[in-house]
């Protein structure tokens, strides 16, 4: 064992017992080389024991005990509650801060809208969804509660990839993602939600998940 | 009692009659299979089955079958029209002609008329059955062969194979019952197992003719004509509306046609246990009920086993069934030959 030997290509774990199973020189059947110390498989090598093959007999009788366990088991899953959820009556519930549609808020005190028309979502937006226009607001027409105000605040709902940005985006917290999922509808055109739309007070049709206990 | 004879027929009328409300009874209950084999499957995989359409379902066949019949009938270029046309009639036309041969009952007095509650008592009962069941393979061959498409030709050619293998199987294990019974009425099997039923006796013959039904109407897990995964849907791929409705009504069918042969020749069509004996009319029930099991354990040894591969489907069948089979006959025969 003068030389180490030449570090074994990968192959499949071995069947065989033999732990170091490397060509060496002086291993001239797979049982030769089990005290080579030269070189260590360390932990790579899974020494697989297999019993016998079993005889036909055996294997027959085997594989009707199994087809017979088999049976017992899908039986076994009739007598188990079904998993199914049934959508449309039953939904599952979504997690609080799961991002489905979004939801611009207001004051609650005063009742004017938090969004001053600053356009930082529609810059945030990967997918260009969103489109600001903003106004100034004046004392007749107060809108927000900052010096101007979103005239036309309009989301792409086909085009939203829900990522969020525009929420963190946000400085004044104006703009939230919802928890509402069923966003499917006719045209392409009523999927572009306006401010009156992500202003109301959405529906709550989705519900929500217990966190912890 | 009367004892239901070979070559009892009655007058003409009776037998269109009874035709009828046996052809009807068994077309009503194909959608009952139909809806069980889903509704159980899904049960099986912990779901729920179809329950939309219908109180629970229940009418989810009818929506099946009418989705199938107001479809186009497409057919490829390729295809051979006529037998493209044909081969679905065939398999069809010899699942409904095995069911004619299920006795439901013993010959009953309806209105002073003595009926026999089967379609037809055949003295070659067993033989009838395989020459129908080895016709019903042109409609799987000639379907795949007329499509004109490699993955049916596939399939049938696979389902040939599979059918000349099992179909030596399942006759050898039947031989072990006519010997017993010394009869090839399916009545008069019947009347043989009045002492006890030939479950019993017959154990590994049961077996073995229960597992080569399932190659024999292609079913899990030896359902390698239609093998989904590899052949996209097998002899059936390129067939669609009311075709395809009718190679699958032949399915259920042969379903139910496989129960009702084990039923009656294995179960004791319709004698109960414990000597009971119930008023004529409850005879199709038993029958009935007993066909149900098997249903529903065709449907069980769907929802359980892995399809074979084809080498394994093969070597199976010739060296493991086939031996059996054969091992069985001669011990039964020898046995037959002594107790006699």
């Amino acid at each position: 064992m003068a030389t180490p030997p030449t570090p074994p290509q990968p192959k499949p774990p071995s069947t065989s017992t033999a732990g170091a199973a490397g060509p060496t020189a002086g291993a001239t059947g797979p049982t030769a080389s089990l005290n080579v110390t030269a070189w260590s498989p360390g932990d790579d090598v899974i020494v697989v024991k297999r019993t016998p093959a079993p005889g036909p007999a055996r294997s027959t009788w085997r594989t009707f005990g199994e087809t017979v366990r088999g049976l017992f088991t899908t039986l076994g899953r009739m007598r188990e509650p079904v998993v199914t959820v049934q959508y449309p009556e039953e939904k599952t519930p979504v997690y609080p801060r799961f991002r489905g549609r979004h939801k611009l808020h207001k004051f609650e005190d005063t009742g004017l809208e938090k969004c001053v028309g600053c356009s930082l979502c529609a810059a945030a937006c990967p997918a260009d969804c969103i489109r600001v226009v903003a106004a100034e607001n004046t004392p007749e027409n107060r809108v927000s509660a900052g010096e101007r105000y979103a005239a036309v605040y309009e989301i792409n709902m086909s085009r939203c990839i829900f990522c969020g940005y525009c929420e963190v985006a946000c400085p004044f917290d104006a703009i939230t993602m919802g928890h509402d999922y069923e966003l499917s509808d006719y045209s392409r055109s009523d999927l572009i939600f306006t401010k009156e739309m992500l202003l109301a007070e959405p529906l709550e049709r989705t519900p929500l998940r217990n966190e912890g206990k | 009692m009367i004892l239901a004879t070979v070559g009892f027929y009655e007058e003409w009328w009776i037998q269109v009659l009874k035709a009828i409300v046996i052809f009807a009874v068994g077309l009503q209950l194909v959608p009952v299979v139909l809806l069980a084999e889903r509704k159980l499957l899904g049960r099986f995989q912990s779901r729920y089955g179809p329950n939309r359409v219908g109180p629970y379902g229940a009418l989810q066949p009818l929506a099946d079958i009418l989705k199938l019949l107001t479809k186009e009938q497409f057919r490829p270029t390729t295809s051979i029209g006529f037998l493209f046309a044909f081969a679905p009639v065939v398999s069809i036309l010899t699942a409904v002609a095995a069911f004619a041969l299920i006795p439901f009952g013993n010959v009953q007095h309806i209105f002073g008329k003595p009926v026999g509650l089967y379609g037809v008592d055949v003295s070659i009962g067993p033989l009838y059955l395989f020459a129908f069941g080895a016709i019903a393979f042109y409609g799987v061959m000639l379907g795949g062969w007329a499509s004109g498409s490699k993955y049916s030709f596939l399939g049938a050619m696979r389902g040939a194979a599979q059918l000349i293998s099992y179909e030596v199987s399942q006759g050898l294990a039947l031989v072990g019952v006519i010997m017993t019974a010394q009869t090839l009425s399916l009545t008069g099997i019947v009347y043989a197992q009045q002492g006890m039923w030939f479950l019993v006796p017959q154990f590994f013959g049961f077996l073995i003719f229960l597992t080569a039904s399932f190659a024999e109407i292609n079913r899990a897990p030896f359902d390698l004509t239609e093998a989904d995964a590899e052949l996209v849907g097998g002899y059936n791929t390129e067939f669609g509306g009311g075709r395809f409705a009718s190679y699958y009504f032949a399915e259920y069918l042969n379903v139910l046609v496989v129960s009702g042969i084990v039923t009656t020749v294995f179960l004791g069509g319709w004698l109960l246990p414990f000597g009971i004996h119930p008023p004529g009319w409850v005879d199709p029930f038993v029958v009935l009920f007993k066909m149900g099991l098997f249903t529903f354990f065709f449907i069980w040894i769907r929802a359980t086993l892995p399809r074979l591969r084809y080498d394994q489907l093969m070597s199976f069948g010739w060296k493991v069934l086939l031996p059996l089979a054969t091992l069985n006959a001669l011990v039964t025969a020898v046995l037959v030959v002594v107790t006699h």
